[in-house]
């Protein structure tokens, strides 16, 4: 774990100047360059996006390399069994390094569920290329025609002479680096023999040995902890700050550059005392408030600027279609800002040798770090190096760059390597939230039940899954951006949860209204035929019976599905209402679909489990604020998904091997919401139009 | 630039019995077990995830029962024998509930997962064939954000047949 000077990363090297096999012994090495080259070429003005690269060794083992990370979403076991598959190989003979700017293709970052469809798909290429070159230099070792060589756990064999060579002894003395043509071909996911079955975790001994080091396990010689002073409430602007007291006490040391002003010491209490001993004076302006949050997100837009994309969408003649609609309904949908609070707070550790900087820390975005970092500190990007951790957990809130600037700062200042790790109420308060949004939508139907127009108008949050998976012919729908009070960015899942929420909800309002069943009346509009196919199997499975009309029973069940990022799911919610009111969610069925399966267990995993999340913004997760104040920064006062809160959970898979994989950490939690709205309406006949629906337990 | 440890004050030293071994560490009984766990002794597989015993991910065994460390003042485990998720595995051999949650793939991210075994070591040194509910009621006071208490439920369950498999060899 030492820094290494004298270091120019990869990314910023053309692939035949990489000095790979000083770095990792001799072998053969297969690169897949870029496919989006950058504005400037290769060098400081800036690398080309994405890429792969492998290297076989004289060991006969594969190391890949590949800029996205891993931050708890089981990509390193996916990503390493497509590298297993296409090289045939166990897949513990392959080495998959992510997300280290000295040696990985530049990323722009892990978001979005684009590792499998990106990575994968570089990794497959690169894996297949990699195996055509190790036949062909096992075809002159063997004597024998390329077609002849069978390649098989680590060796390559002649099948006409049977007279094998393990791929170690193949590379043996070689330096060699080829680049993958364009007509590589990975094996189809149809003849899959290792990606697409049930595998285990690569790391799963180190986790429950408690041996698997996260950034807030690192520790160097000589390492102090640092504390970032922050304001104490949202928008205080720093009017004056008296470090004097802080910098008196034994091994403290304290900065004011800038914005930052932070602290280091040899202990943790220390510096928290540190902390404390900081004069600051701060100017507060009000603040808006929780209770007047969506007229304040209303009438505040902000034009010209947008939170991921910008959608407008118009087709038909909107106007005309309510004006002589039968039946028509406008109602308003919202989300609460929620956190990520993933387990591991965040956390950074930086260390300078030689004027070099390197600084671990759990991040989804590593490279974007190292600009952030070369930037602040004014280095070239060359003397800093970002390497990711094992993390615990992301969710999108691992996305920004200040807290390695100021452990980079605050090393520099003291001399030593400085540990940074945000206390959990730092990481409720200064992190950033899932926006809130609000939603508008008016929708007219034909007497028949047939919908005729949709208008539909998300604030906020962002155009993820606005779009209508539903035919109908007059559509209009935007996405206005609004001057957020509270921090707000990334998140799992976060425009489509809420826009898929205010959809589904609606939909099922129009249902009602019009006397239809629900899942007959979304097969009848839908126009996509892979969700359809979902919608139907989960329906079938749940034993779904046509409710035309809300039993009010006191026990009740929902539908809703969603399309977003190529994947498709549709999940059924039942739940008991009884005369307490007090909400039990009874069961959970979800299926999706994401083309074909590589990791079916963890994939099970991220839809299991991104439905418990999507149950805490359901039910209860949400950040009070008053003036620009967090009032509940702790896990006693915000309420996340705990054993009790979990009902059975059944999970269907559906496996495409005939399409392209596609991520599936997001898309698995935005039907949960509206899933269980619904059955809170059929149970009660009370329809709930904001999440969380039950803050106190309770259904109002 | 200098990389020795900085100065510290001479501190006085008690002894803290940790996995089976004795440890001498600064007396300090305000000090919270967690911090002399993981800051002193660098048994970092003991992780904070909250501070105020909320999560579980600090959880370690106090005379074979899981305790919060960020709650309990080192001082109140002077004399007492500590387990920490480290010192589970006889050498190669996982302890049943480390191999039960390795079979039942019961983690994502792996920051609560310590805690969680820790947990379940202690339910099923109490109760040997927990029902459902009782491993929910017992575990419920440890976070998993990645939600993967189903899995965790499953991995229990596998734990104490593996348990009764082997003796009920549970410390």
């Amino acid at each position: 774990m030492t820094a290494s000077p004298a270091v120019i990363p990869f990314d910023l090297l053309p692939p035949n100047e990489r000095p790979y096999f000083d770095r990792f012994g001799n072998g053969l090495v297969v690169v897949l360059p870029p496919r989006q080259p950058g504005p400037s070429g290769w060098g400081a003005g800036g690398p080309p996006h994405g890429g792969a690269w492998i290297h076989v060794g004289e060991d006969g083992k594969a190391r890949a390399f590949i800029g996205k990370v891993e931050v708890g979403q089981g990509t390193r076991t996916a990503l390493s069994l497509l590298v297993a598959e296409e090289l045939r190989l166990p897949l513990s003979s392959v080495e998959l390094t992510m997300g280290d700017t000295d040696l990985c293709p530049w990323d722009m970052g892990t978001f979005g569920s684009r590792s499998m469809p990106d990575a994968g798909e570089h990794l497959r290429l690169t894996g297949a290329a990699t195996r055509t070159f190790l036949t062909e230099l096992a075809a002159v070792r063997l004597s024998a025609a390329p077609t002849e060589v069978e390649l098989a756990e680590g060796t390559a064999k002649a099948r006409d002479s049977g007279r094998s060579v393990r791929y170690g002894e193949l590379v043996k003395g070689l330096r060699r680096v080829e680049l993958v043509p364009s007509d590589a071909k990975p094996n189809p996911p149809s003849k899959w023999t290792r990606a697409g079955r049930p595998a285990q975790d690569v790391g799963a001994r180190e986790v429950v040995t408690g041996n698997r080091r996260y950034t807030s396990d690192l520790h160097l010689p000589g390492m102090l902890h640092g504390k970032v002073l922050f304001p104490p409430s949202c928008g205080a602007k720093l009017r004056s700050v008296d470090l004097s007291r802080a910098q008196a006490l034994p091994g403290v040391t304290a900065i004011h550059e800038g914005d930052l002003v932070a602290v280091a010491a040899p202990d943790l209490r220390m510096a928290f005392a540190a902390l404390k001993a900081l004069r600051a004076e701060w100017e507060a302006t009000p603040q808006p408030s929780e209770k007047e949050i969506v007229e304040y997100l209303r009438h505040h837009p902000v034009e010209g600027e947008d939170f991921w994309d910008m959608v407008h969408h118009e087709t038909g003649d909107v106007g005309a279609a309510f004006g002589s609609a039968p039946v028509s309904l406008r109602e308003t949908y919202t989300t609460a800002y929620i956190a990520h609070a993933p387990m591991e707070t965040r956390a950074v550790l930086a260390s300078w040798e030689d004027g070099r900087l390197t600084v671990w820390l759990g991040t989804q975005t590593p490279f974007r770090a190292r600009e952030a970092v070369s930037d602040a500190l004014e280095l070239s990007p060359s003397n800093v190096r970002i390497i990711v951790p094992p993390t615990g957990s992301g969710f999108g809130g691992k996305h920004t760059s200040d807290l390695a600037v100021a452990a980079a700062r605050l090393a520099k200042a003291a001399g030593h390597p400085v540990r940074v790790v945000f206390s959990r109420e730092e990481e409720f308060t200064q992190a950033y939230f899932r926006p809130m949004a609000v939603v508008d939508i008016r929708s007219a139907a034909e007497q028949d039940g047939t919908l005729t127009a949709w208008e539909f108008r998300v604030l906020n949050a962002g155009a993820s899954a606005a779009r209508l998976p539903y035919r109908v012919a007059n559509q209009k729908i935007d996405n206005q951006p609004s001057e957020s009070p509270l921090s707000q960015a990334s998140y799992r899942a976060l425009a489509a949860t809420a826009n898929n929420f205010a959809r589904e909800s609606h939909l099922d309002e129009v249902a009602a209204r019009v006397g239809a069943d629900p899942v007959e009346y979304r097969l009848r509009h839908l126009g996509d035929d892979r969700l359809a196919t979902v919608l139907r199997t989960v329906a079938e499975r749940a034993g779904w019976s046509p409710r035309p009309a809300p039993a009010a029973s006191g026990s009740g069940r929902g539908i809703a599905v969603g399309l977003e990022k190529e994947g498709r799911v549709a999940t059924f919610a039942e739940v008991r209402v009884p005369e307490d009111r007090h909400l039990e969610v009874v069961r959970i069925v979800t299926g999706f679909e994401c083309g074909a399966i590589v990791h079916p267990t963890n994939l099970r995993s991220q839809v299991e489990g991104g439905t418990v999340m999507a149950m805490g913004g359901a039910l209860f997760e949400a950040i009070h604020f008053e003036n620009g104040r967090i009032l509940n920064p702790s896990f006693s006062r915000y309420r996340v998904p705990r054993f009790r809160d979990i009902p059975p959970i059944e999970v269907i898979l559906l496996d495409r091997p005939d399409l392209p994989s596609q991520g599936g950490g997001e898309t698995p939690l935005i039907a949960v919401a509206p899933a269980i709205a619904n059955a809170i309406y059929d149970a009660t006949g009370k329809r709930l139009r904001s999440l969380p629906l039950t803050p106190d337990g309770t259904v109002p | 630039m200098p990389s020795s440890e900085p100065a510290a004050r001479p501190r006085a030293m008690t002894k803290l019995r940790v996995n089976g071994t004795d440890h001498s560490v600064p007396i300090d009984p305000d000090r919270s077990l967690l911090y002399v766990l993981r800051e002193e002794l660098r048994l970092t597989g003991t992780k904070y995830g909250c501070g105020e015993g909320e999560c579980g991910a600090c959880k370690v065994l106090v005379d074979g029962v899981a305790v919060r460390a960020c709650q309990t003042p080192v001082g109140e485990a002077v004399g007492r024998s500590i387990v920490t998720i480290e010192g589970l595995a006889q050498g190669e051999h996982l302890h049943p509930v480390q191999q039960a949650f390795v079979e039942a793939g019961a983690f994502q991210c792996g920051f609560c997962t310590s805690g969680m075994i820790i947990a379940a070591v202690s339910l099923l040194a109490r109760s040997s064939q927990p029902s459902v509910e009782e491993i929910r009621a017992a575990m419920d006071g440890n976070l998993c954000r990645c939600g993967g208490y189903l899995r965790i439920i499953d991995a229990v369950q596998r734990a104490s047949r593996l348990s009764s498999g082997v003796g009920g060899a549970v410390p």
